[in-house]
Formats: C-alpha cells, structure tokens, sequence
C-alpha cells in the first residue's frame, strides 16, 4: 500500500472509531451549551471553538459524523443492493426484458437527480427517512446499469455453461457463479458511490434543505458556519475540512481498489 | 443528419413526459399544500384560491389540465410571486443560469484539458503528478466547500473580488471557478489517459519516425485524435454543472433558476417548481443530443 492509500485508511479508521463510540469520546455532549464562550476560537477547552449557542463544535463534528457517515453508507449499501438484484436479473434473462429494465433505467437516468433528490427530501419533510429514499432513489440506476454489464459478460464463461450443463438452476447459478465473480466490482462501486451520497447529503444539508434539528450533519454544521464566515471562519472550516478529507480518503481507497481488480497491475500487487 | 436530429429530438419526449409524472406525483402525494400558512386562511378564501388553481380538482384531471396548458406554451401562474407567469420568471433567470454555466464550462475545459495533455505529454514526470494530485483534489473538493473557501479568501480577506450577487463580470469568476474547477480534475484525468493511449499507437511512431516536430505530432497528431472521449462526457458534464449550479447560486445569491428553483420548493410553488425541472429537463436532453451530433461529425466512423 502507498503512503496515501495508508492515510486515508487511518483517517476512515479514526472517523469511523470516533462516529462510533461518540459519546465516550467527546468532551462535551452535542448540545450543552457553554454561555460564557459563545462564537470562541479554538482552545484547550474548546478544541474546535463554540458555535453560535455556545456548543462546542468538535463535539459536534463527531455527532455530526455519525450522521454523515449513517446516511452516506446506507443509502450506498441500500442502492447497491437493489441495483445489483436488478441488474443480475436484467442482464441474467436478457433479450426483451433486459431491454424493457434497462429502458426503466434510462429513464431514471436522465432525470436531473440533484432536482429529484431535492423534491423529494423537501416534500417527505426534510428528515433522514427523505434524504435517505432520495438518495436511493437516483442512486441505485448506476450500480444496476454496472452489474448487468458484468453479468452480460460472465454469463457467457464457459464455467457457466459448465454449471448449467450440470443440472444447476437459475437462481443457484446467479448466486454460486456469478454473484461470487462481481463481487470484486461491487466492492470498487461501494467506495466511489459512498463519497457520491455523502456529498449529495452534505449539499444538500449545506443549502438548508437536508438533515434538520435536532439532528445536525457536517453539511448543516457547514450552513450555520457559512452565516458568519466573515469573522467567524473557524466555523465553516472544521465541518468543510471533514467531509472534505473523508471524501478524499474513500476516493482513493476506490482507485486503489480498482487498480488492484484490473488484472493488467496484478503484477504490483504480487 | 437532420432526420437523425429529430428522430433523437423524439426520444427525449418520453423522458420529459416521465420527468413531468414524477414531480407532479411528488408534489401531491405528500401531505400539506401551497397555501397551508402559520397563520390560517379563512375557509371560504383558501376554497376560492384552490378553486382558481383547480386544486379542488382529483390529481389525474390536474396533471392533465397542465399537460394541456403546457401544449398552449403556457406554464401557468406562479402561486407565490403574485402576478407573475412561470415563464416570465424563468426568462428572467435562465439567461443567468446558462451563462453561470457556460463560464464554468469555460474553466472545466480551458483548465482540463490542457493540463491532461501536458501531463501526458510529461508522464511520469514531476508535472504529471502535480496535475494528477490537482484532479484528485478536484474530484474530492465538495463546489460548496471550494466556494466557501474563495469567498473567505478573494472577498473577505484580500477583498479582490466581490463575495455575491450577479452584476458584471467581475462578479462572475468566483463562482465559475467554484463551480467549474472541481469538474476540470474529472477532464484532466480523462484527457491524460486519452492522450497516453494515442501517444503510444503506430501512427505517433510514424509521424516521429518521419522527422515531423513535436508540435505538430502533439497538437496536430495526438490532439485530435484524443478529444472524442472528452466530447463524450460533455453531456454527463452539463447535467453535473447544471445540477451543482443549485449550492453555487445559493452561496453567491445568483439570482439564477436554481435559487429560485430553492424557495419554489419550499413554498411549494407548484407550477414554478415544474416549471423550472421541466427546463432543466429539456437542457440535459438537449445537451446530450448535441453532444452526439458533435461526436457524428467530427468523427466519420459513426456516421448514420
């Protein structure tokens, strides 16, 4: 592993570890307010400094993270899930069902997705339940158009027809051969689709229409940041900064990944 | 060629169809309506007000009224801009949001492109990794944290630029950049494979064992024959610019489509908020057609 590919490692570890175990962590809880020092700069009481109301704001990065995090790997996972049972099947039964989905995901594919994701969050009632079937929705189209392709591909392999010569059903052959075989590509979809969902959020959350109270990610920390980014900057900087790094770090885990499924590098991986 | 164009012009007619059954399914499934307020209408003047809008009406005969007044051209009254059509708000703001675009197209493709050929030119080298370093950082940087942080640092702290509003071109760099520059890493990328796979194909090697200079394998050799993958991902481009020109118009208050766009679905301004997806609709559609057309005519080998 390279000196970056170990870095982003160690920072998801340590985000990760921190949005776990939250509340042992973190010097104060997301919503005392400290009324003395409200809007302080950074200091050993007040690492990150205060907000507005006086919370201290690292406390508040690490929750926020938990949200963050939450809402960028479910709708992920959720997207890949329904994306992959889709996909397999469209491209698994081929012909004019295949091309009857895939007409479906054309469709989806061309709607304005940021439009969508806004629509529906807004009018579900900017929870994390709309936020979170917004994402899913727009996202899952992309992980079932890369899974048919696969499919489409491996479907023809001899070890295929081999299974099927055998005696082996449809389903037993989708799950023990070829499901097996893409796994390599879901892992790779997985770390560049979480970056994606969790900038969707943060977007969203940042123009004021994403996760709201009591609930605060980093983009709704990044919102409350941006109103007094003149002379408070500290603010913004801390929430920017972590969904910034985070973002990084899953995209080059993602190159890594992917350069160690393409057999043309296997040799450095050796 | 012409039929071709409008044969694709036709194929994006199901799209928008499905585009404008879906917002208009979102809108109205969900409970609460435009004119539910703080402060309660009196019953008799919020059942006039539904009547005026047909919003007394079943969903089905609303959606098709609607169908029926687009076909007119006319997409109806805004419910909370009072006095003003739909489409005299989006001819006011279009003009904004297309040039914001244009812009940032700009600085994706004057930065892109010739730092991918440069660094293919130079691979390995220590330029190529700068480049590279600089795509994956764009590619990482959210456009409202990169907006952010040019409007702390140009407008706040060195106070070269203006930090919002729309009025010249001075006002416009900021958020081009904000908007383009993450873009332009994608396209450095993409150009620099492109160019490394034409730089080691036979016909290179031809043009550089015939004695020709550098400059004329580059740009003339190399070049042209490396710019169809970049043409290919315009259209995908022009739907991601379009939809992240929503945070830039928001941190900038560009008074674009998009901020506008904002607050229609909050007040959930029905027709504004069709309205203004519709057009973004037809502008992706519109892109991706182009693009094609583009692609068919710089290249003969696709040719219909």
């Amino acid at each position: 592993m390279s000196f970056f590919s170990k870095l982003s490692f160690g920072f998801l570890g340590v985000v990760f570890f921190s949005a776990i175990f939250a509340p042992w962590i973190t010097p104060y809880s997301y919503e005392t307010q400290d009324t003395l020092n409200t809007l302080a700069t950074p200091s050993f009481s007040h690492l990150m400094g205060t907000d507005r109301l006086g919370r201290d704001l690292f406390s508040r990065l690490i929750y926020g993270a938990r949200v963050s995090l939450f809402i960028g790997i479910l709708t992920t996972l959720l997207a890949l899930v329904i994306g992959t049972i889709y996909g397999s099947i469209s491209g698994y039964i081929g012909g004019r069902v295949d091309g009857f989905m895939m007409r479906v995901v054309d469709v989806v594919f061309a709607l304005p997705d940021m439009l969508m994701i806004i629509l529906v969050t807004v009018m579900m009632g900017r929870g994390i339940t709309g936020m979170f079937i917004a994402l899913t929705l727009v996202s899952w189209v992309t992980v079932a158009r890369l899974v048919r392709g696969e499919v489409l591909r491996i479907k023809e392999k001899t070890y295929v027809e081999a299974a099927r010569a055998l005696g082996a059903s449809s389903p037993r052959i989708l799950m023990k051969e070829i499901l097996p075989n893409i796994l390599g590509l879901m892992v790779v979809t997985l770390t560049f689709r979480i970056p994606v969902a969790i900038l969707a959020e943060s977007t969203l959350s940042f123009i004021g229409l994403g996760v709201a109270p009591p609930f605060s990610s980093w983009g709704t920390m990044a919102n409350e940041g941006w109103k007094s980014i003149k002379f408070y900057p500290h603010l913004i900087l801390f929430p920017s900064l972590a969904i910034f790094f985070t973002i990084l770090s899953f995209n080059f885990l993602g190159d890594r990944f992917r350069d160690g499924l393409d057999p043309r590098n296997k040799a450095r991986f050796g | 060629m012409l039929i071709y164009f409008f044969k694709r012009l036709l194929h994006g007619i199901p799209v928008l169809i499905v585009v404008s059954t879906i917002t208009f399914v979102i809108m109205r499934v969900v409970p609460g309506g435009p004119f539910d307020q703080e402060k309660k209408l009196p019953p008799e003047i919020l059942v006039n007000i539904q009547a005026k809008y047909h919003l007394d009406q079943p969903v089905t005969t609303q959606y098709l009224l609607y169908l029926k007044q687009l076909a007119q051209g006319d997409m109806g009254p805004s419910y909370k801009y009072i006095g003003r059509d739909v489409a005299d708000i989006i001819l006011d703001t279009f003009p904004v949001s297309i040039t914001l675009g244009a812009m940032a197209m700009l600085v994706v493709v004057g930065v892109g492109v010739p730092m991918g050929v440069w660094s293919a030119y130079r691979q390995n080298s220590a330029i190529d990794r700068i480049c590279m370093f600089y795509a994956t950082l764009g590619i990482s940087i959210p456009s409202f944290v990169l907006g952010t942080v040019l409007v702390w640092l140009m407008s706040h702290k060195l106070q070269w630029l203006p930090p919002a509003l729309w009025e010249g071109p001075r006002h416009m760099i900021l958020p081009a950049v904000a908007l383009g520059a993450p873009f332009s890493g994608y396209i450095a990328r993409l150009t620099r494979s492109a160019v490394l796979e034409v730089l080691a194909s036979d016909y290179i090697r031809t043009a550089r064992a015939k004695g020709l200079t550098e400059s004329v394998i580059l740009f003339k050799h190399t070049l042209k024959n490396s710019i169809f993958p970049i043409i290919s991902v315009l259209g995908p481009l022009t739907a991601g610019l379009v939809t992240g020109s929503f945070v830039i118009e928001f941190i900038f208050s560009i008074p674009g489509m998009g901020s506008f766009f904002i607050t229609a679905v909050t007040n959930r301004d029905y027709p504004l908020i069709m309205g203004v997806t519709l057009i973004y609709a037809v502008l992706i559609v519109l892109a991706n057609i182009l693009v094609d057309i583009i692609y068919m005519w710089l290249d003969p080998r696709v040719r219909v």
